[in-house]
Formats: structure tokens, sequence, C-alpha cells
């Protein structure tokens, strides 16, 4: 469903993504997982299209993103930060994606899910931190897309709400589709993900189920896996935990 | 890219700063009717005025335009739309905007004091259409500005910069260069350094077409001589026309290899 080939993508002279190359085809959920900094957001954002990559090709269904931005009709993203236009409602933001969507959706039932409803009145600008990634987590679900792409999606919802979102990740998967998510929560990756895609310095480390990695790495918990990932490659952002 | 348009335009013109535009030409429009008491004395001054002001207003708006609706512009770019559409979308909504509080600023002032009874009308005409042209030109300028900079004070700084010196000091430059060179042929000169200034070029739309040699000026004087009225006004009004496509295809390009 969603290739990438020979990925390169360079900031200035910080190599962000160095020749990366994933085949997400598994339905149900992939977690993109990595230490700050080693490109979880450009990869996503590569395959949004936002960022350009200097090198390499990303298909998606078969088709290069290049080529034609209707692919987007069937993608869904939570971008990481809630930054929406801060003079509008609540209510005219979900109308206004809807309208510029121009697909049927599901705004209601998701308003209801996460308990919006008495927010929808309020300017994006004076709701909470929380409030506003319910609106986030309402804007990206709202288009039933196969494929959504979730940049940590549980940041800033309290443990009513990160339940809510766990439920609702579950029906999405139950539905079949595609689900890529990046988080630094472990236990929230571990109780929904069955997929991990390991990243370090632009470079996939590992691909493979959750079960996969837990044996590859001989431990019994996600934390403790993805630290062991870390050491064996020497990596420099463990040195702080180690002295 | 219609519907972008539609939201650029109606986030703008709910703001207090279009208001607060549109009203200052409403008032300026009204207080110069009442002080000069006729039509082409009023146009004469507002010409004046344009022509500083509006590159001004537009180059300023522009960039502020971009900056603040960054968060508006990375919700649209997760969506299924061209990021040509997107970005032009967005310029034609604000260029239309603040030429909609200029034309109506003007406008109402000039229509109560009787302009449609008169013959003044397609020298009102000239001065409106160069005001939107201006409007247009410098919006796109600032568009190419705030692509390129992420920096929002470098931003404004070129937008500031660019401003001054095509309304400011390239007049000033001009000036110094035919008074040092008087003794040679300036004509071919002058003409090529006026083409490539728009607030130039729509001073001399105006004032070809009101036709006051005493305040054509030395360019506006060659490029009566060279072209006449009215194949200087096609020319210029070509020349003006390049002055807003060239930067909006240049905007469009970067757009479609700038990463967000």
């Amino acid at each position: 469903m969603v290739n990438i080939q020979n990925l390169n993508k360079a900031f200035g002279r910080n190599q962000v993504l160095d020749n990366l190359s994933l085949e997400i085809d598994q339905k149900g959920v992939t977690a993109i997982l990595g230490p700050n900094g080693s490109g979880k957001t450009t990869l996503i954002k590569s395959i949004l299209g936002m960022v350009i990559p200097d090198k390499g090709a990303i298909t998606i269904n078969g088709k290069d993103i290049k080529k034609d931005v209707l692919y987007r009709e069937n993608l869904d993203y939570l971008p990481q930060i809630a930054d929406f236009p801060d003079n509008l409602k609540v209510k005219e933001l979900i109308k206004m994606i809807k309208d510029l969507r121009n697909k049927p959706a599901r705004d209601e039932t998701l308003i209801r899910f996460f308990g919006l409803g008495p927010f929808l009145d309020k300017k994006f600008n004076t709701l909470s931190g929380g409030t506003r990634q319910k609106v986030n987590l309402v804007l990206a679900f709202m288009f039933d897309s196969p494929l959504i792409i979730l940049d940590e999606p549980s940041s800033g919802l309290d443990p009513v709400s990160l339940i809510r979102l766990k439920e609702w990740i579950n029906r999405e998967k139950a539905q079949g589709k595609i689900i890529l998510v990046t988080s630094h929560i472990m236990s929230f990756v571990e109780e929904i993900a069955e997929n991990i895609a390991f990243l370090l310095d632009g470079k996939i480390y590992f691909n493979g189920s959750l079960s996969e990695l837990k044996i590859k790495t001989g431990r019994e918990d996600l934390e403790h896996a993805i630290a062991a990932l870390l050491l064996e490659n020497d990596h420099p952002a463990l040195v702080y935990h180690e002295s | 890219m219609l519907k972008i348009i539609r939201y650029s335009f109606f986030d703008l013109a709910r703001s207090r700063w279009s208001y607060a535009y549109f009203l200052f030409y409403l008032l300026l429009g009204t207080v110069l009717l009442f002080l000069n008491n006729n039509l082409s004395g009023a146009i004469i001054t507002l010409m004046n005025v344009n022509i500083i002001l509006v590159p001004l207003i537009a180059t300023v708006f522009g960039v502020m335009y971009h900056y603040n609706s960054r968060e508006f512009t990375n919700l649209l770019l997760a969506q299924p739309l061209k990021r040509s559409a997107i970005f032009t979308g967005q310029y034609f909504g604000i260029a239309g905007s603040l030429s909609l509080s200029l034309v109506l600023g003007l406008g109402i002032p000039f229509a109560a004091y009787g302009l449609f009874r008169s013959a003044m009308i397609w020298n009102f005409a000239v001065l409106l259409i160069t005001g939107v042209a201006l409007t247009f030109i410098f919006t796109s300028l600032a568009f190419n500005i705030a692509l390129s900079n992420e920096n929002r004070i470098k931003g404004f700084g070129y937008a500031i910069l660019l401003w001054l010196l095509l309304a400011v000091v390239y007049d000033g430059i001009f000036l110094l260069l035919l008074a040092g060179f008087q003794e040679y042929p300036l004509e071919k000169f002058s003409l090529v350094a006026t083409v490539f200034n728009p607030v130039d070029l729509s001073r001399i739309l105006i004032l070809l077409k009101l036709d006051i040699s005493a305040l054509m000026g030395y360019t506006g004087a060659v490029f009566k001589q060279f072209f006449g009225t009215s194949a200087g006004g096609i020319f210029s009004s070509l020349m003006l026309s390049l002055w807003i496509l060239l930067p909006l295809w240049r905007m469009r390009r970067i757009a479609k290899k700038k990463d967000f």
C-alpha cells in the first residue's frame, strides 16, 4: 500500500532521511518509533507531500505521489501540533474542512464520542491543549479513509480521552485500515500496534511485528526492546542514560 | 481554488484592518473632493497618494497574511489540493479583498459627487485600475518574499525594503542619473528604467490618460513622444500585466519546491 524507495532528505547539512526504504502493506497499526530527531515527522510529511524529498520515490497503491495530489483523498492525517486558524470557531473549522474535502463525514459521531459538544461554539484559541487535540482527532478521523497517519495522537489527552482514542483506533483497525502512528509513549504503542518500524538517524533499523522485535532483542517489554536496539547500534542518544 | 479564494477573501474581509483601509480611502476621497472641489484635481492628488500607499499596504498585508495563516496553509496542504491552487487561491483572496476596499472606498465618494455625469469617469477608472494593478503586483511580490523567507523579521524587512526601493529610492536614483548624464541622449535609458518599476509605470499610465504635460515629467514626456498617447497606454498596461504574471509564476514555482 505505502511503498517508500531510497528516500533522501537533508535540511541544510543535516541529513534527516538517509536512503530510507520502507514498505507498509500490513493492515492494522504500524508504529514508527525512534528517538527525537530521527526523522519520523519528516518521513510522515514526505508521505503527505508536505516535505519534498531530495531523492527517492513514494508510491501509495502503486501510484507515485508526486504526480497527483488526489491520493490524499484517501488519506487522513493528524498533525503533531494542533495548530489551526485562531479566529475560527470549532464548528466553522469542521465545516470548512468538510467543504474542502467534499466527502461524507462522520463528524457528529466523533464529536459525541470525544465529548466536544460544549466546545463547538468556542473559538479555537480559547481551547485547552487537550481539547485542541480532540478537535484535531475529530478532523483526522472524520472521513473514514483507508489510510490514516497519526503523529503523536496521545499528546495532551486525559486518561478518559486516551481510552476513547484507543477504542476508536481499535474500531478503525477492525475495518481493515492501515494506520501509521508515531509516539514516544511505549505503553500506548504496545497496546495498539502490531508492527514496529524503528527509525534511527534517518534509516530503518527494524521493520517487523512487535513479537518479532521482542524475540530479536530478547526483551519482554517494548521500552526495553527499543533501548536494546539503541544500545546495539551504540547510539549517542543513550550517552546520558549510561553516565 | 475558488473555495480557497473565498476563505482567504472572507478571512481578510472580516478583519479590522481591511475596514480601516476602506474607511481611510472613504475619508481621503471625501476630503479631497471637498478641498479641490473638482474631480480632476482630486484624481491627480489621489494618484500621488495611491502610487506610494497602495504598494506599501499590499506589501505589508501580503507578508503579514502569509505568516499569520501558516496554520491554515498547513491544514490545506494535508488536503487533496494542489499547492499551486492553495497559494494562488490565497493570493487572489487577499489581493481581491484589498482591491475591493480601494475601489469601494474611493468609488463611493466619487459616485456621490457626481462622477457618472462627468467626463472624468474614464480618468477615474484608470486611477482605480492602476490602484488594483499595484495591489496585485505588490501582493504577489510580498508572497514571493514571504515564501522564500521562513524568518518573519527577515521577510518583513525585505518587503519594506522592496517597497522603499521601488516607490521612493528608485525615482531618486533615476533623477540623479538623469541630472548627471544630461549631455547624453537618455530617452532609451529612461524608457527602459521606467518599465522596470511598476510604480513609475502606473504614474505614467494615469498621466497619459489625464494628458497633463506639466506634470508628465521627463519619462512621461519621453513616453508620450515615443508611443503617442494610446500606444503608450497599451504598452504600459501590458507591462503592468507582466509585472503581475511573472511574480505569480515565480510564486507558484517556489511553492512547489518548498518544505512545510
